[in-house]
């Protein structure tokens, strides 16, 4: 039987009919149509699905929907800002070559923000750390550890700004 | 369709009330990361699932007198805790090593040893620390030394009927180094060929051993305390020598299997190595240590 459960997608509130076996990708990406976040493994190994709930990175297909009611979800579509302008982390992944095919680059990505969320300033280890649940088959990894290093610098840059 | 209902008790009263009622049809689900991934390969049906993650009095970490932990606490909430790092270094080696941070944001300490894989990465730890682990159901409470809580891979004691609450961990005495050790071969998301935990307490020169603790995981069909090398140190002086005995020891107490992760003499020898090595480990944090209260 179909449950209605509500919660926040990218700061917009939603209504879904679910059934409780469904994990959150699915919903993610059949429902509301948020494709960004990629089906790889299903199965929590390669990140593919990485998404933020509360703020924290999960394997989306892995996560019960049904755990979802009433929280914060926050998918790649909703970095950028509204007027299109793109988020310092998806900038310095353009800037130094983080992505190539870029099927792992949502998940990397979201990652990389929960990251210096936590950690404005992280060492080459804690990146590795942070990012290891997230695997990629073009880049060799190099570019996406310059990626996050020149997004620190970007975000430390608007900052000191502001 | 296969499907299942999903159940959200808030308190463990009413998690029990639901097992009660769906009894051997439900599941209980912490985080997940076994339960949601053993659905979808079709190892397990359940017709409904209940639900751990939104109880408060399971998802907690007190340092009084003694350490507990609530079941439901994720292995990610352990590793940031100022306190486990720095006062049970052992069960940080293990829990910053689980998978990855999406996994660790998720699983949760109850989950990996309710699982009862024989390599679950606390097991070994938890072992060493002569954890006591706290049950319920809605007959009442028990308690359960952890080296008597796994039955075989996949089993422990748990009843269908009841609930993992809590883990209590008293304060090891002074003097006291301890290390977890995850034998690998890619340095993050892989499971180990096998685990090491060592627990060593000494007398105020921290030569001679008073208390010693081994625990080992994917050496047997459950997490084992090599007792017979714990047995050899205890009033022994630590050094390369003694521990170099109690390897190899240990290594006649392991049973291993044969598996894709490592041959059988494989993991025999290594843990004959291993348990050298997180031995020195062990001493050496608890001269750390000991320089450090003194
Ligand atoms: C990609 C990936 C990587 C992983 N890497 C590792 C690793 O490196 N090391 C490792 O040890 N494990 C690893 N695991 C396995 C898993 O993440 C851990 O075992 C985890 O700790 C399980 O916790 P959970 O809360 O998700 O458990 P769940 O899946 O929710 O539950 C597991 C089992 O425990 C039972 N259970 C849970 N809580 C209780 C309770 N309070 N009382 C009674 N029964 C209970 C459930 O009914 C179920 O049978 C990995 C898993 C994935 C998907
Ligand atoms: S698709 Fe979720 S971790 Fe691979
Ligand atoms: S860019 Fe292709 S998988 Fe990472």
């Amino acid at each position: 039987m179909k449950r209605s459960i509500s919660f926040s997608v990218n700061g917009d509130t939603v209504q879904v009919e679910v059934h409780p076996h469904w994990n959150l990708l699915r919903v993610l990406r059949e429902e509301l149509e948020l494709t960004g976040a990629k089906q790889g493994c299903g199965e929590g190994e390669c990140g593919a699905c990485t998404v933020l709930v509360n703020g924290l990175p999960i394997n989306s297909c892995i996560y019960p929907i049904m755990e979802v009611e009433g929280k914060d979800v926050l998918t790649i579509e909703g970095l950028a800002s509204r007027d299109g302008a793109l988020h310092p982390v998806q900038e310095a992944f353009l800037e130094k070559a983080g992505v190539q095919c870029g099927f792992c680059t949502p998940g990397m990505i979201m990652s990389a923000k929960a990251l210096l969320d936590a950690n404005p300033d992280p060492d080459e280890e804690e990146i590795r750390q942070a990012l290891a649940g997230n695997m990629c088959r073009c880049t060799g990894y190099i570019q996406i550890i310059e990626s996050v290093k020149h997004a620190a610098a970007l975000l430390s840059s608007i900052e000191q700004e502001a | 369709m296969r499907t299942f209902d999903y159940f959200k008790p808030v308190c463990v009263e009413e998690a029990l009330f639901l097992l009660n009622k769906f009894a051997d049809k439900s599941k209980l689900v912490a985080g997940g990361t076994d339960v949601m991934v053993q659905w979808k390969k079709r190892i397990i049906s359940p017709v409904a699932l209940i639900s751990l993650r939104n109880i408060p009095e399971l998802n907690f970490i007190r340092m009084n007198d003694c350490l507990e932990i609530g079941s439901a606490t994720t292995h990610r909430s352990l590793e940031l805790s100022a306190d486990i790092k720095s006062k049970f270094p052992a069960i940080y080696d293990a829990v910053s090593n689980i998978g990855s941070v999406q996994v660790r944001n998720s699983a949760t300490i109850g989950g990996n040893l309710c699982n009862a894989a024989p390599s679950a990465d606390s097991a070994p730890p938890m072992l060493v620390l002569d954890t006591g682990v706290n049950i319920v159901s809605s007959d009442g409470q028990r308690s359960i030394p952890i080296d008597q809580f796994f039955k075989g891979p996949g089993k422990t004691v748990v009843q269908p009927n009841e609930v993992v609450k809590s883990f209590s961990i008293a304060t090891p005495p002074e003097n006291t180094g301890m290390a977890y050790w995850k034998h690998t071969r890619r340095s993050a998301m892989d499971l180990p060929i096998l685990g090491v935990a060592v627990l060593l307490s000494f007398d105020e020169d921290i030569k001679t051993c008073v208390k010693a603790r081994i625990g080992l995981s994917v050496v047997a069909p459950t997490p084992i305390r090599a007792r017979k090398a714990e047995e050899f140190l205890l009033g022994n002086v630590v050094n390369e020598a003694s521990l170099d005995e109690a390897g190899k020891i240990a290594a006649s107490e392991c049973s291993p299997r044969t598996t894709i992760r490592g041959s059988d003499w494989y993991r025999r020898e290594m843990a004959r190595v291993l348990v050298k090595r997180v031995g020195l480990i062990s001493t050496e944090r608890a001269s750390h240590f000991s320089k450090l209260e003194s």
